[in-house]
């Protein structure tokens, strides 16, 4: 994790070792900052955080734990987390995605103004034309950035409008709404597989999925190899600009998915679906520790942050927050856990230089 | 490998001359008009392009510090909220007895302070990018915006302040010949003053720059400075223009200066790009806009169209630049 810029992962840890010798590799056993404790520890410290906070707002309302808030807070969290788990890879190769919400919402229509017109369908479909037209988006995107060699920033603010315009073009600016799904669509979202609802399912699949892709698959390591340093990964024989490409097409595929379930579950379809959800998900990942220079991140990480973010806006209105204060609450939430990455990380960096020996 | 010098008296050629950019933009601009021109038989017609100008140029009035910006190699896309805080303040405070001047002040007092808090962010956490910092400070500078008015209007201002946006001197609207008078003091700025040379140093090779002497941070905060305090300016005078303002004013702003910023040929990597550049595609978008206008194009297609033209914009000079290098 949090090495020094510019050294891959795997090495980082094993020059320590070495240089290191006395000490266990990794050096848990030396006495270390209190940062590099935290770096340590960040799930835990989420997971803390969240249990206070929900303790929090238990004896504030009682009828926030109560199995059908948690299930709302759950299924909510699901789509939340399914965007920052692309929104994770993309970060990780230091990108980032702000096109996610109009290609949810492009999408999620598409899906709809399919079954509103084919009402006999198999919902089935309606998840592979939501992925398949999200797929679409992120390819074009993943062109941009690793062909044509554009900012990912600039690429995907542009893309964004192009996709958001489309949204727009596609319905004539009308919504399709819940009377004009058929059941089987509306279904997705509400059926249960073995008494768990379907999104739960659907994102733990996810995790699994995408916990076995970075971790145990060649190109799951190069997707982190090429964000900890484009050059050395370049020079190894990776090809970046493949990466840059699947990761960005993952990302579009994830995004056309959580389109048709947000459509599904909300039962219905508007052109601004979603705008400015990027942002959210954007703070899911930062929350969870994934550092915005690339090359960190895990899943579990961003799981938490998800459910953090998801407990937050259920629970700021349950408090008799004003809704109008939640803006400025994630907001400084994402700042705050951004600083906080960045001291984590000096403090890493400073002693791993007090530890080395001269 | 491109050089990169920063640019000092370049020989004159003719042919170099007829090859900038900024000609290129000079050509889609007629291009723009010819084409307006035969969509639509109101186009052409001097009233209505001189008064054109007061509907897209408070925008304008960002792009010329986001040049500064992105010739740093950094972005803001906090400024659309900046506009939002500073209009939505001056209301608030207006409506609460506060005389309008001493509103107007304090409009142009927070956006400054949101763009210091930019620049301070960014100089003393170097880790984080811009475009993550200015993320954060977007949703929460537009969070302050709803905390303050909540999902309301506010308006109801005096009407010398309506006319700001609406006004002529001598028949020409006032917030032309006030986007004329900062875009001379801004393209002073850049290149005729050792700030504007800093900044392009910064730009090409930050490290470089700062063992040179040159005080990066200082530089950085002054310009995420600027890029606060001129949208306020433009708080002013779109709030004007509108005669109320909403916590949701001004959405979206970042992408359409961006774009208009990166259409006139500066390099998102930085240290490239001059402000003729910057102020030629607020004129192009403009009027294309305009003249869409004027033919019911709907404003989602030209959310499309502006999308892709800032993709253009931005791919067309590195399709060139691999194409030279293929043929090196």
């Amino acid at each position: 994790m949090n090495n020094p810029k510019g050294r891959p992962a795997a090495a980082g840890a094993n020059a320590e070792a070495a240089v290191v010798p006395s000490q266990s590799p990794g050096g848990a056993a030396a006495p270390k900052s209190l940062s590099a404790y935290v770096a340590k520890f960040r799930e835990l410290g989420l997971l803390a955080f969240i249990v206070l906070l929900s303790v929090g707002v238990q004896l504030r309302n009682p009828s926030f734990l109560s199995w059908e808030n948690i299930n709302d807070i759950a299924t909510n969290t699901a789509i939340l987390s399914i965007l920052a788990v692309g929104m994770m890879l993309v970060i990780v190769t230091r990108g980032i995605d702000l096109s996610i919400g109009a290609t949810l919402a492009l999408s999620g229509m598409i899906a709809a103004l399919t079954v509103k017109q084919y009402p006999g369908m198999s919902p089935l479909v309606a998840l592979l034309i939501g992925i398949g037209i999200g797929i679409v988006c992120g390819a074009v995107l993943g062109f941009l950035v690793s062909k044509v060699n554009i900012l990912p920033i600039i690429a995907t603010l542009g893309m964004m409008n192009v996709y958001r315009g489309l949204t727009y073009e596609a319905s004539g600016g009308k919504w399709v709404s819940a009377h004009q799904m058929p059941d089987s669509f509306k279904s997705i979202a509400t059926g249960k597989i073995l008494g768990i609802n379907n999104l739960i399912v659907i994102a733990i699949v996810i995790y699994v999925a995408a916990y076995y892709f970075v971790s145990h698959t060649r190109t799951g390591r190069r997707v982190y190899a090429v964000g900890s340093n484009p050059e050395s990964a370049e020079i190894s024989g990776i090809r970046s600009g493949r990466i840059l490409w699947l990761v960005y097409t993952a990302m579009g595929g994830l995004a056309g998915l959580a389109g048709v379930l947000w459509v599904s579950k909300f039962a219905s379809a508007q052109g601004d679906t979603a705008s400015g959800y990027e942002l959210s998900v954007i703070a899911a990942c930062v929350l969870g520790g994934v550092s915005i220079a690339g090359g960190t991140g895990k899943i579990s990480g961003i799981v938490l942050g998800s459910v953090l973010l998801g407990i937050l806006n259920n629970a700021l209105p349950m408090i008799n927050v004003s809704p109008f204060w939640q803006n400025w609450i994630q907001g400084m939430i994402i700042l705050v856990a951004v600083v906080i990455n960045a001291l984590v990380k000096r403090g890493i960096d400073r002693s791993n230089l007090m530890r080395r020996r001269i | 490998m491109e050089s990169r010098m920063i640019a000092d008296r370049r020989e004159f050629s003719v042919r170099g001359f007829f090859l900038q950019w900024e000609w290129m933009l000079v050509l889609l601009f007629v291009a723009v008009n010819v084409l307006n021109v035969n969509l639509s038989e109101f186009y052409w017609d001097f009233d209505n392009l001189r008064d054109a100008t007061m509907s897209f140029l408070d925008k304008a009035f960002i792009v010329l510090p986001m040049v500064f910006v992105i010739i740093l190699g950094d972005i803001d896309i906090s400024v659309g909220s900046i506009v939002a805080l500073s209009s939505v303040l001056m209301a608030d405070l207006y409506n609460h007895g506060v005389p309008m001047p001493l509103a107007m002040v304090i409009c142009l007092a927070s956006g400054t302070l949101c763009g210091l808090i930019n620049g301070l962010l960014i100089v003393k956490f170097k880790e984080l990018s811009s475009v993550i910092v200015t993320l954060s400070t977007m949703i929460i500078y537009r969070g302050i915006a709803y905390i303050l008015l909540k999902d309301q209007a506010a308006g109801k201002f005096p009407d010398w302040f309506n006319f700001l946006g609406w006004d002529y001197v001598a028949g020409i609207p006032f917030i032309l010949i006030a986007f004329v008078a900062f875009a001379v003091a801004f393209g002073y700025l850049l290149h005729k003053t050792t700030f504007g040379r800093r900044v392009y140093a910064i730009g090409s090779n930050a490290t470089a720059a700062r063992f040179s002497g040159v005080r990066v941070d200082r530089i950085k905060i002054v310009v995420f400075t600027l890029a606060g305090l001129m949208s306020a300016v433009t708080a002013l005078f779109l709030t004007s223009r509108m005669g109320s303002t909403r916590p949701n004013i001004a959405t979206g702003y970042e992408l359409d200066v961006i774009a208009m910023v990166v259409l006139g040929g500066i390099s998102t990597a930085g240290g490239k790009g001059r402000m003729i550049g910057a102020i030629l595609a607020v004129f192009l978008i403009g009027y294309l806009r305009y003249g869409l206008g004027l033919v019911n194009v709907s404003a989602q297609t030209m959310l499309i169209i502006i999308g892709l033209l800032l993709i253009v914009a931005v791919a067309i000079p590195k399709l060139k630049r691999s194409r030279a290098k293929r043929r090196a």
